[in-house]
């Protein structure tokens, strides 16, 4: 109960700050770093749902991400469909896409997915990069609009683009959250823990998988259309390895397969880039290395190193009680034995 | 019949690692697979399971023929099993570890667990209770909400016996629960095995120290080179000429 509590007490504190970071943070320039880190947050929740808690690298993501902002963008800028309705249906396109993928992908295990969603992945940035008359290629994508209004409710202002970001990825988490802490969930864990096991325990694998997959497809879909209608404008590159780079990095450094891995990851990641940009490209001198160290010795990342750190303290903890309750055990037995022998002489 | 494999044969290319093996379970009973190293003991539970399909031979469970069924289907059936090396999610805790054991018993999807419905709640109540049930059963109940990689190897095959338990099953399959254990924690687990079978559960244990066969088995079946060399109670199965041949020619068995 009381580890309940804690926890809401950090939630609450961590939703504050979310909330004030506008009134606090002044720069125009911070509140538009940390809008775009809230839209890769909502992306690796999504990778972070399969990978982490399901087992299967989807190198496909980015693929994923840029299928949800291209198709934004066309409906909205070509077909001159209302915003809502555009945004709904590029998620929902891109997560049919994803299913498909699935089925077919989901054959293969382990390493032989990795690299098939790898070649999907590609493929879909080949498209991308190659089919001018649809998305602009090269080139790129100009002339998405905003979000348009709901009723009273305007996202014109920067302040207002923060907050309807905030709220999107408070859903995510909150889903995550209740996911991750159900039957569901526990379902998938089980799988990533061993599908041998699961398969006997009765629990379909493929279906389970398909679900987890399709849903995490969603999720990152969605950050594709949120970054569209934020950046409005596109090109191939988001498609690129190189974004599926940066939200592996963004997991692995935050904690894959825990809920604040991916927030943590991010803030940390882009924080500490943007500290390093006088480096320029040498930044992935210093990034690249760092993050084999990291993988190497700190493989369950930030939060997972936390999570664990907790776990071995408990354990110490409970292994000094167990300890003193035997001394205190002994010590009654030797009392009671010597007022035996008070007792007998 | 309970369960009845006939002429069940498995190749893995020119292997022959099940070959031809028609056998039985009886009911109620502890029925022994024993054989040396590489018999094929192994593979027969992964066929019965349902984790490999055979390349000839039928399985039928209850007079239903489930020799195509997939393993998670057997499973809702009443198949459950342990493996020789447990496979479990060493860092979470043994309550954690036993809970998707009843899953299969409970039908609440992605969205009940999103929306947290009526449904939801009490199949998460129902799983939580029969882990607790089968933790007590298999005598973990003290240590259900330690780290399973802190523990020691008998209690992780406890888990893993308990694991089995919450798919509420009628017939368990242990592959070598007593192997890495000391001699004192085996006889516990013997005890824990009879247990199960005087609570009306159904046998299949395939297990390489004799004592603890000749002890609690009703029926033992010898494997070699993936055929049947053997059958009968432990008394036939010990003064068999073939048993003791392969065994002697084989690779070394404790
Ligand atoms: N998946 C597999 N692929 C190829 N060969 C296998 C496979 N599983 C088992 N074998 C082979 O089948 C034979 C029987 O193995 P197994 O059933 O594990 O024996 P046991 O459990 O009796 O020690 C061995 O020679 C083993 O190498
Ligand atoms: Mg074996």
């Amino acid at each position: 109960m009381a580890i309940f509590e804690k926890r809401r007490l950090w939630l609450a504190v961590l939703a504050a700050l979310a909330l004030a970071f506008p009134l606090l943070v002044t720069n125009g320039y911070y509140l538009h770093m940390m809008t775009i880190s809230f839209i890769w947050m909502i992306a690796v929740y999504g990778l972070n749902l399969f990978a982490g808690y399901t087992g299967y690298l989807s190198l496909a993501h980015a693929g994923f991400f840029a299928i949800g902002a291209y198709t934004l963008g066309i409906l909205t800028v070509k077909a001159g469909v209302p915003f809502w309705l555009a945004f709904v249906s590029a998620c929902l396109l891109t997560t049919l896409i994803g299913a498909l993928v699935g089925l077919v992908a989901l054959r293969t295990k382990e390493h032989f997915f990795a690299i098939y969603t790898l070649c999907v992945g590609y493929i879909i940035y080949l498209v991308i990069d190659k089919w001018d008359g649809l998305t602009g290629g090269v080139r790129g994508f100009i002339g998405i609009p905003a979000p348009a209004d709901i009723g009273p409710l305007s996202f014109q202002t920067p302040v207002a683009q923060y907050y309807l970001l905030l709220f999107f990825l408070a859903a995510v988490v909150f889903i995550m959250y209740r996911l991750v802490y159900s039957l569901t969930g526990r379902t998938y864990i089980a799988i990533r823990n061993s599908e041998e096991l699961a398969l006997t325990l009765g629990i379909s694998t493929m279906k389970n998988k398909l679900a987890s997959f399709v849903l995490s497809v969603f999720f990152t879909s969605l950050a594709g259309a949120l970054y569209a209608s934020f950046i409005r404008f596109l090109g191939p590159d988001i498609a690129y390895v190189s974004v599926m780079f940066d939200f592996l990095t963004y997991l692995l450094v935050g904690g894959i397969g825990t809920l604040a891995g991916p927030v943590v990851g991010t803030l940390l990641v882009t924080f500490l880039s943007q500290q390093l940009q006088f480096l320029q490209d040498y930044r992935m001198l210093i990034f690249g290395p760092v993050l084999t160290l990291l993988i190497i010795f700190y493989p369950h990342g930030i939060a997972g190193g936390f999570i664990r750190f907790k776990a071995k303290r408990e354990e110490a903890r409970r292994l000094k009680l167990e300890a003193n309750r035997t001394v205190a055990e002994l010590a009654a037995s030797r009392q009671g034995r010597s007022e035996r022998h008070v007792k007998e002489g | 019949m309970f369960l009845h494999v006939e002429r069940l044969t498995k190749r893995f290319g020119g292997l022959l690692a099940v070959n031809d093996v028609t056998f039985s379970v009886e009911q109620g009973k502890i029925n022994a697979i024993i054989g040396p190293n590489g018999a094929g003991k192994s593979t027969f539970f992964n066929l019965i399971s349902g984790l490999y399909r055979p390349t000839s031979g039928t399985i039928t469970f209850k007079g239903r023929d489930i020799t195509r069924l997939p393993a998670n289907e057997r499973a809702k059936l009443g198949i459950a099993r342990t493996f020789q090396t447990t496979h479990l999610f060493e860092q979470a805790t043994v309550i954690d570890n036993v809970i998707i054991g009843h899953r299969l018993r409970t039908s609440s999807n992605l969205f009940d667990a999103i929306l947290r419905t009526k449904r939801h709640r009490r199949e998460e109540q129902a799983c939580k209770e029969k882990a607790m049930e089968v933790l007590e059963f298999v005598g973990l109940t003290g240590v259900a909400d330690r780290i399973v990689a802190n523990l020691s190897q008998e209690q992780k095959k406890r888990v893993a016996f308990a694991l089995a338990l919450a798919t509420d099953p009628e017939l368990v399959l242990l592959d070598e629960p007593a192997a890495g254990i000391n001699p004192d924690e085996t006889e516990g687990l013997e005890e824990l095995i009879v247990k199960m079978v005087k609570g009306g559960l159904t046998v299949c244990l395939i297990e390489h120290k004799m004592s603890m066969i000749m002890k609690i088995a009703d029926r033992i079946m010898v494997l070699n080179y993936g055929e049947k060399i053997a059958e009968g109670t432990p008394e036939e199965v010990r003064n068999n000429e073939a048993v003791i041949q392969a065994y002697l020619g084989g690779s070394a068995i404790a």
